[in-house]
């Protein structure tokens, strides 16, 4: 069993509301230095058998992420 | 003659499937549920109708689970070979997970679940989801979203519906409703299967189900 850790995020140029409520709410808490904030997501996946990090790949182009608005990172953890 | 049939689909977490039926049948059509894990559409199925709720809680991405289950593997079949399919806000989500309606729906840029009564402008009057009517021509229907504003690039699709005025989720070109090229696959956000009967204030979503059955 590997774990295999896949981090989604909104990309870079397509709004992130949600990045931006918590700026905001940030900003009011006198949090005053943070320029851009973007919330993600991370995933974590226990697989067996062989390839782990490819086989997170395609789960991640399969289902996992939507590549119009959110790009993925893939990392096994040593 | 035997009423057209037309399959509502129901997904765990599906919430408008009898206001959805109870619209098909308003129109003359017959209504029978599929669900999630069926692997066929119900003999002698000639329209689908996928409606609004929150299938698989909208975990992950709104739609993104429902996508990927046995029915729309039917689903796409079904269009591919020229069938009508109506997606209604989870429907559209769902719709475009799926790949049978370019985009994806995202939060509405507020952030908050909105619900009201809107003017929706019909941005082309050449398919069959508006029933004839002419381009700039309003039809009144509700909506109640929190994930609505469509993304992705208009001309990959035809702009069937746009909201009327100011913008309620940040969508691009203030995009309400679309359809795929050929026309026989139509999402929209608002909820036609509410503007049904003049006891609710307008009849025009009636047009977008009476398109299911032509």
């Amino acid at each position: 069993m590997t774990l295999v850790v896949v981090t989604v995020m909104p990309k870079k140029g397509v709004l992130d509301p949600q990045g931006q409520a918590v700026q905001g709410a940030l900003a009011h808490m006198g949090f005053a230095e943070v320029s851009d904030v973007r919330v993600g997501k991370r995933i974590e996946l226990e697989i067996n058998g062989h390839d782990p990090a490819g086989q997170a790949t395609k789960m991640c182009e399969d289902l996992l992420a939507n590549n119009l608005i959110e790009d993925f990172s893939v990392e096994v953890p040593g | 003659m035997s009423a057209t049939r037309v399959a509502v689909l129901r997904f765990p977490g599906t919430l408008d499937h009898e206001s959805a039926a109870r619209a098909v049948e308003g129109v003359g059509g017959q209504a029978v549920y599929a669900h999630h894990e069926d692997t066929a559409l119900p003999e002698g199925t000639q329209a689908v109708v996928i409606p609004g709720g929150f299938s698989y809680g909208d975990h992950l991405r709104p739609g993104a689970l429902a996508s990927r289950t046995p029915i729309m593997a039917a689903v796409k079949s079904h269009a591919s070979a020229g069938g009508k399919v109506l997606g209604i806000c989870n429907g559209f989500q769902i719709l475009c997970e799926s790949g049978l309606l370019p985009g994806v729906l995202r939060p509405n840029a507020s952030l908050s679940f909105i619900c009201r009564q809107a003017d929706l402008e019909v941005a082309d009057s050449g398919t069959a989801w508006t029933g004839g009517r002419l381009e700039g021509e309003t039809l009144s229907i509700p909506f109640k979203h929190h994930d609505g504003a469509w993304f992705g690039d208009p001309g990959e699709t035809r702009v069937v519906l746009r909201y009327k005025g100011e913008n309620p989720n940040g969508s691009i070109d203030r995009i309400a409703g679309i359809s795929n090229l050929s026309g026989n696959v139509m999402g929209l956000m608002p909820h036609p299967e509410e503007a049904q009967d003049p006891l609710l204030g307008s009849v025009d979503g009636r047009v977008l189900f009476a398109a299911l059955l032509s």
